[in-house]
Parts: structure tokens; sequence; C-alpha cells
């Protein structure tokens, strides 16, 4: 029993980050129908940015919540300003052109930020602090740990945040129209720009906050992470139906566990294979996914 | 008469002040990783701040250059005369033989005579060259034809290759007999794969052949019975030739001239398909699959011969590749493989042969021979990427379409 | 004089869209030799016909028939849009949807596609068999091309193209698949009055000479009123009118449906 609770904290903490970076496909997707390719990088820089810049505060003497949280707030404005700063180079010149090209140009700017990342600091694993301690009262505990703890709330929190804000305020209800139809959003006076600049700069801001989160609990990080979580993150979005922000959830949750417990019971060297075979099987026989509904094309 | 001056100076002082933030932006935005970089020993952070002063610069200066080109590909835009010296040149070769024939006589002089002129080493360079420009045209077809993005394509390469290390070591199957196969299970996964994701449109399937592929390279590095997982497969039989001995070098040789062979075949293929009726349904799927389908075409068939055929190329690579290095394991198939000969498309002109030869054959050699140059390759392939499509989506060579020519009836009338 | 031979005969046809009832229980017979417009105000339902007979939606109900002179009747329900196409239904689109990176030729010879056969094999041997069938897909195309008035811009990509020749281009296309009805959705859309009398001519001609049925959506009443044998009137998914051109422009419901209720007097 004990095996299968781990198992089940472990999926649910794997997912709680699937769809925390799930969270940045769906909203891109929901305003411009576009598979942002090179999201799962900046999940991975934000991964980065956390660890140099928290390494630099520790040399300073910080530590405990405070390193954490500051080394964690600078992650996320940086990924958020590499996400608003990507749009504008390889999307939005893009927005009406045919409809392979912004998807070939996220491909080359992923290519791009992971040979960045390689070249400016280094193709090897590097150790990642643990920024996050272990409660006390967790030492009890043995099924679950502090730094999953913290994943799985911290991610109730940020949807929780998200879902509020895009129901109440000004811009989330913009982004809503814009999601519906962009030309009328336009003609009713929604500045389209800054509302799909602001999803970009949301979506990527909770992306650091995953990768901050997961790098801290696993130890490690290198700068080719971005890549396989990107697959399993768009995996999530599309499973729960993309475009819609519980199903991101919902789809981060599913393949979390089904990764956890088919590599906890059946085999752990297919690790990847499960999450790919999800997605293969998703879209294939549903490609709506749990959530989504149906469209078809007009004529 | 008296120039004013002042509405340049604003325009001019407009701009360095653009170019300024754009630079700025660019310096606080790489500062963490391009700055800072963690000694992993002893957890201590290098500085360096040149790389702040390079990329002040470099952004101060790419952001007018970025600037100038999307100027002018808005006026093209309304023009829509950006391409045209480079079309009347093609006319020109296209319409005159005597260019066109003596050119091709040229190129096939030098190709022919190109391993006595130059090293072993080189020699073995240009094979990979040629390589990735047969990979490429066979992605060529699928992406470029009919507009299907294919990310896994690596895959039916993988396959290629493993199909004849396998053959050749279990069973001791020679190079020629195991290329056709090779290609021919390759078409057989193409279909296999394509099936299923015939339904998905354009970025869907674009994420499940790259699924795809990535389970068949998991594959590869788990099912250590069939592959040998990661180690791979070591001893592969060079290509024979009437069962002559060669020396390596000679081996070298011996296989360039295979791969210039099957290049010019490939060729002459691709260019048939490209102006048959098949080549004309791709096309026509990948410029609007509805009207497509309305105007009588099967787009299952359609889609899965696009998919078979690319895949066979690839299939004949794999094979190619496993004689020329005699080793391979999993790790020679990776998404990046399938990336870089993407890139090649992309960059050479999806649909264009000439483009994707040129392609292949600048992404390829250009890093061998700046040495310097080729930890950046990867990074240069992403950044072209992204240019090509900002700027020129056809590509270096656009794809020209056949042209035909009627006499007009002399019997018809005027006008009504 | 015999009796009207039915080209297309579609009975109760009944297309939902969720809850919403898009063709409600529509009857629409298309004889041969005839040139029949379906009109009604924007949002009638008459592209959403087209696209049910032409499989790219599947009706919820009803029946629909094509009859090829000399061959057994074929039920269009459940077919593939390019099976369609084979048993002699062609369309053009109100937003015209052409190959825009081919040349005008292609698009015409792309339409060739299913009365031809060379494949995989042919295409890379270029074998006798294949030169010949090329060419005769060439010398057809050509032949429509210069029927529609587009023979000097053979080898202008479509994209290049002004309006109202891509929508000739479209009618050429439509017509190398060798249908027996052609669907005309729109065709004088955004054409000028020269352009549109021409266009008049044209579909007249094309009737005649290639030996098809007619079946168009059109807004325009000059042109739907000087060339049709006969007129449905879709409103809001319903059939409210058929009959001669004049008859349908005497109805009152016609009126209604075109003015609105206020000037209902």
């Amino acid at each position: 029993m004990d095996y299968f609770l781990e198992l089940f904290f472990g999926g649910l903490t794997r997912g709680s980050i699937y769809a925390l970076i799930a969270l940045g496909y769906t909203m891109v997707y929901g305003i411009i129908q576009l598979i942002n390719f090179a999201h799962g990088e900046i999940y991975m820089i934000g991964a980065f940015t956390a660890l140099v810049v928290a390494s630099a505060l520790s040399l300073l003497g910080m530590n405990g919540l405070s390193l954490l949280m500051l080394s964690g707030v600078i992650a996320m404005i940086y990924s958020a300003a590499y996400g608003f700063t990507m749009e504008k180079i390889a999307y939005k010149p893009l927005r009406d052109a045919q409809r392979l090209s912004p998807l070939i140009s996220a491909i080359g700017m992923s290519i791009f930020l992971q040979n960045y990342v390689l070249l400016a600091q280094t193709s090897d694993f590097v150790s990642f602090p643990a920024l996050i301690e272990e409660f006390p009262f967790m030492e009890s505990v043995t099924i679950m740990r502090s730094s999953e703890l913290v994943i799985v709330v911290t991610t109730a929190v940020a949807t929780t945040l998200l879902t509020l804000f895009i129901k109440f305020t000004r811009m989330g209800k913009a982004m809503r129209a814009v999601a519906q139809d962009k030309t009328m959003a336009m003609l009713l006076g929604v500045n389209v720009n800054r509302v799909i600049s602001a999803t970009f700069i949301i979506g990527s801001a909770l992306a650091a906050v995953g990768g901050v989160l997961i790098s801290s609990h696993i130890g490690q990080i290198n700068f080719y992470i971005g890549f396989i979580a990107g697959i399993k993150a768009f995996t999530a979005a599309v499973l729960g139906g993309i475009g819609s922000i519980p199903g991101a959830v919902i789809g981060g949750l599913v393949l979390g566990w089904t990764e956890s417990f088919a590599t906890g019971y059946v085999s752990s060297d297919y690790e990847d294979v499960f999450a790919f075979g999800l997605l293969v099987f998703i879209l294939i026989f549903r490609p709506a996914g749990i959530l989504g509904k149906t469209t078809s094309e007009k004529v | 008469m008296k120039t004013d001056w002042k509405p340049l100076m604003q325009r001019v002082s407009s701009e360095m002040i653009k170019s300024i933030v754009v630079s700025l932006w660019f310096v606080f935005l790489t500062f963490p990783l391009m700055v800072m970089k963690i000694r992993p020993l002893d957890q201590t952070i290098e500085w360096r701040w040149m790389n702040l002063v390079y990329v002040g610069v470099g952004a101060f200066f790419l952001s007018f250059v970025w600037r100038y080109l999307m100027a002018r590909k808005e006026r093209g835009s309304e023009k829509d005369e950006g391409d045209s010296w480079q079309k009347r040149i093609g006319m020109k070769i296209r319409s005159d033989k005597r260019i066109s024939v003596s050119g091709l006589i040229g190129v096939g002089i030098f190709v022919l005579i190109f391993p006595f002129l130059f090293s072993s080493y080189q020699t073995s360079i240009m094979i990979t060259a040629l390589m990735y420009v047969m990979l490429g045209l066979g992605l060529n077809i699928v992406v470029g034809l009919a507009g299907l993005l294919d990310l896994g394509y690596v895959a039916f390469y993988a396959v290629g290759a493993y199909f004849y290390a396998l053959m050749n070591h279990h069973f001791g199957i020679g190079f020629w007999a195991a290329l056709p196969f090779a290609g021919g299970l390759a078409a057989v996964f193409g279909i296999l794969l394509g099936f299923p994701v015939l339904r998905l449109k354009g970025d869907y399937l674009a994420i499940v052949t790259l699924g795809f592929g990535e389970i068949i390279r998991l594959i590869l590095e788990n099912w250590n019975e069939l592959s040998y997982g990661p180690s791979g497969i070591a001893g592969i039989s060079r290509p024979g030739f009437f069962g002559f001995e060669f020396t390596l070098q000679q081996h070298t040789v011996y296989l360039f001239y295979i791969m210039v062979a099957l290049v010019a075949l490939t060729t002459i293929v691709v260019s048939r398909l490209r102006n048959s009726r098949i080549g004309r349904a791709w096309i026509a799927l990948r410029e609007d699959e509805v009207a497509c389908q309305a105007m009588g075409i099967d787009k299952t068939r359609t889609k899965l011969t696009a998919f078979a055929l690319g895949a066979t190329w690839a299939g004949f690579v794999g094979c190619i590749f496993a004689a020329k290095t005699t080793f391979i394991n999993p790790a020679s198939f990776t998404f990046m493989e399938s990336a870089m000969i993407l890139s090649i498309v992309v960059l050479g002109g999806m649909g264009s042969i000439v483009g994707v030869m040129v392609g292949a054959l600048v992404l390829i050699l250009l890093p061998e021979y700046l040495r310097a140059f080729s930890e950046y390759r990867m990074l240069a392939f992403g950044a072209s990427m992204v240019i090509i499509m900002v700027f020129r989506p056809q590509g270096i060579i656009s794809g020209i379409r056949q042209r035909y020519e009627f006499r007009k009836q002399p019997q018809q009338e005027v006008s009504p | 004089m015999t009796a009207p031979q039915p080209v297309l005969d579609v009975r109760g046809l009944i297309m939902d869209f969720g809850g919403l009832r898009a063709l409600d229980n529509i009857n629409i017979q298309v004889n041969s030799g005839e040139i029949v417009a379906l009109i009604g105000p924007n949002g009638a339902g008459k592209t959403t016909f087209f696209n049910c007979i032409t499989g790219l939606y599947e009706p919820t109900m009803g029946d629909m028939i094509i009859h090829t002179p000399g061959k057994a009747p074929v039920r269009l329900n459940r077919l593939k849009p390019n099976v369609v196409t084979e048993n002699g239904l062609a369309r053009t689109f109100q937003n015209i949807r052409l190959f825009q990176k081919m040349t005008v030729l292609e698009n015409v010879m792309v339409a060739r596609h299913c009365r031809t056969k060379s494949g995989i094999a042919g295409a890379i041997f270029r074998g006798r068999k294949t030169r010949r069938e090329e060419q005769e897909m060439v010398e057809h195309s050509y032949r429509l091309l210069e029927k529609v008035g587009l023979d000097s811009y053979v080898n202008e990509l479509a994209q290049e193209l002004p309006y109202g020749a891509q929508r000739r281009l479209e009618i050429a296309r439509a017509l190398a698949t060798e249908p027996i009805l052609l669907l005309l959705d729109e065709p004088a859309a955004g054409m000028n009055p020269k352009e549109t009398h021409e266009l008049d001519q044209l579909i007249t001609r094309i009737k005649e000479e290639e030996g098809v049925s007619i079946l168009l959506i059109e807004h325009d009443m000059k042109l739907v009123m000087s060339i049709s044998d006969r007129i449905y009137v879709l409103d809001y998914g319903q059939m409210i009118a058929q009959g001669t051109p004049r008859e349908v422009s005497e109805n009152r419901n016609v009126i209604k449906a075109y003015l609105g209720e206020a000037f209902d007097a």
C-alpha cells in the first residue's frame, strides 16, 4: 500500500509540473492556434536562471525560504521576458503566414534556445541546490517528500489564481475574447498584440515556476530537460483538450499518474515510451482531448 | 535650394534610440546565462563581463538589420517583385539549353574527379553531405510537396540502418542485397505510421510523428535482445564490389561514387514525380486539402504515397549510413537529426530540388570546414529556421513549376 | 418530348449542427440540361446544402441520389468528397479555393486526376502510356482554359490571376473532372457588371457545349433571373418557394424573406 501511495504522490508531483507547463501551451494555442514548440525551452531557461541566481545569492549568504522565493521570482521574470521576446521575434511576423511557417519557426526557436544554453552554460548535467527545505512536520511521513507537497500546493494555487485572473480581470476577459474571435475582438477595441504578449508572459512565468520547483526536487538539470518536459506537457495539454485550462491540469495529472504507475509496476526502461504512446493514442482516437470540443473547418 | 536636415536627423536619432533599447533589453535578457556561469566543482560563479559587451554591441547592430529586412519585406509584399532577378535567372537557365547542359556537364566532371582532387577525409565529408542531400530530397517529398510536417523522419532512417546492420550481423547479408529491402521496409513503416495519423492536420501531425520517432529510438535503446541497446552494433560490412578487396581509402572513393549515382537517381525520380499526376496531387493537397478532395483526389491514398516514398529514401540512406560508419547505435537517430534534415529542406527551399541540394551542402559542409564555427552549428540551424520563415519562407531557392508551350489555334474567334 | 430526366435528386435532407437545424427537409431536383438556381438570404443554408451533397458534411437525414445516364443511380450519402466527384458532381467554392502556388494549367490538370490512372511507377519510368496520358491531360486542360478565356495565362501562378479570372479558373477546374452536374457557389461574387454579363454567357455556353447540368448559388438577381430554368429559395434552412424565375419573383414569401416584414404591404 505504501508503494502504491508513493507512486500516487510521485505521479501527482510529476503531473503538477506537467500541468504548470501545459498551461502555457494551452493558453498560447487557445489564442493564436500555435503549438509553441519552444515552450519547454522557456521552462529550462527558468530552471537555469534560478540555478545561477540562487548560487550567486547563496554566496552572499542568503538561504531558506527567502532564497527560494527570490530566485524563483527572478526566474519567473526572466522566463517571462524570454517568452515575450520569442513571440516578438519568431511568431508575430508570421501571424498571417502559411500554416506550417510558425511551427517551423517555433522548432527553430527551440533548437536555438537549447544550444544557446548549451554554449552559454554547459552541456553536462549540473547539480541543482535543494531550495525547498524539508519541513519538520513532514519527518514522520514516508510516502511523500516536502518538496512534493510544495509542488502540489503551488500548482493548485497557481491554477486557481490563473482561473480567477482569466475570469474576472480585464485582461483575462480580453484573452477570452481573442481566443473566441480575433478579428471581432480587434474591432471591439481589444489590443490583440498586448493580449498575445500577456499570454506568452503568463505562460512562461508559470513554466518557470514548474522549472524551479522540479529542478530543486530532482536535484540536477541540463540544457535538454526542456525538450522532453515540453513534449510531455504538450501531451498533457492535448490529453485534457488543448485550449482548456482545467483540461491542462487534468491532462497533466492523468499523464503524471500514467507514467508513475507504469514505471512503478511495469518497467522503468520505457518511461518515455508510455508518455509518447499516450500522446499518439490520444491524438489518433480523441484529438479533441478529455475536455475539448471537436470543431470542424469552415468551408 | 536648401536641404532640410531636420526630419532626417530625427529619423536617425529615433532609429538609434530603438536600437539602443533593443540592445539594453538583450543585455538584460542574456545577463544571467551569458555573464554568469556556475563552476560545478566548487559551486562558485564565473563572471564573463566581456559577453555583456558582445551581446550589447551585437544586438545594437542586428536590430538595424532586422528592422531593415522587416521594412523590405513589407515593401516587397506590396510590390511583389522580391525575387524577380532570381526568377529571371531561373528562366534563363531553363530556357537556354546551352547554359543548362554545359553547367550540368561542368558539375558532372567536377563530381567525377572529386576524389582525385581532394583527400580521403574530404571525400568522406562529401559522402556525408550527399547522404543529407538524399535525406533532404526524401523529406522534401513529404514536407515540401505534400505539406505534411514530419518531425519523426529519422525513424525511417533508423529502420534502414538497423535493418542492414542486423541482417549483416546475423545472416551476413551484403549491402547491395540489403539496400532495396531497407528502402522497402522503411516504406512499410511509413505506411504503418502514416495510416493512423492521416486524419490529423498540420501541427498535430508534426507532434505525432515526433512522438513516433522518439518511440522508435527508445525501443532501439531498450530492446537489448533486438538492437543491442545503447552499445549498438559494430563491424557492419562495407559495400562489396564483385568480391574485390578494397583498402579503406578505396572504399571511401567507391562509396563516394555510389552516393553520386544514388543522388543522381534520386534527383531524377523526385523531379519526375514532382511533375507527374501524383506529384501534382501532393502539391494540391498541400495547397488546399478541401478543394483537393473536391477535385476527386483521394486524400488518404495521396498522403500515404507521400509518406511511403519519403520513408523509402530515408531507408536507403540509413542502409548506406550503416555501411559507411560500420557501427550504429541509437544515439545517431535523435530528434536533432530529424530537425537537421528538416532545416535543410526549409533553408534550401521547400519543394525545390536544387534548393534542397544547396541547403544540404551549405548546412553540412560549412560547419565541417569552418571548424571554429562547428560548435555553433545547431545554434545557427535554429536561428536560420526562424529567420528563413520570417523573411524568406520559400527558402534560398524557390521551386519553379513546369511551363507548357501552346500554339494558339488560328481559327479561334477574336472575341464574343 | 420525354419526361424530364433527373440528374440530382435530393429528398428530405436534414442537417443539424448540434442543436441547430441548418437544413430542414429539403427536396431539390435538377433535371438533365437544366440550369437551376438556389437563392436565399445570407445564412439560409445554401452553402451547407452544397457541402452536404459534395460529401464535406454528413447530413443528419435524407437521401441524395445522382443519376448518370447509362449507369445505375448512386446514393451520395456517406461517400467521401473525392468519390462524389468521381460520380459526376463537381463544385466551385464561394471563397475561391484554388491551388495558389500551382500554375493555372496545373490547377486544371489536378482535376483530371480522377479520370486518369498513371501511378508511381508510371511517373518514375515515364513510359509511353504515361506520356500519352500526360499529353492528353495537358491538351484537355488547355481546351478548358480556352473555353473560359484563360488560355493566355496557362503558366501564371493561380495566385497572380485577377479576381474574376480566378473565379473562371475554378469553373474550368471543376469542368476538368467531367461532371454531369456542375455546382457553382456564388460564381459572380465580387465581379463587375461587365464580368457578370460575360459569366452569364459562359455558363450558358458551358451547359450546351459540355452537356452538363448546373446548380448555382447566386446573389446577383439579374444573373439568376436571366439564366435559370428554375429557382429554389431557401430561408433559415427551409424551402420557402420554388418555380420558374417569374413565379419566384412574384412569390410573397420570397419578397418577405428578402425585404423583411416591413415591406409586407
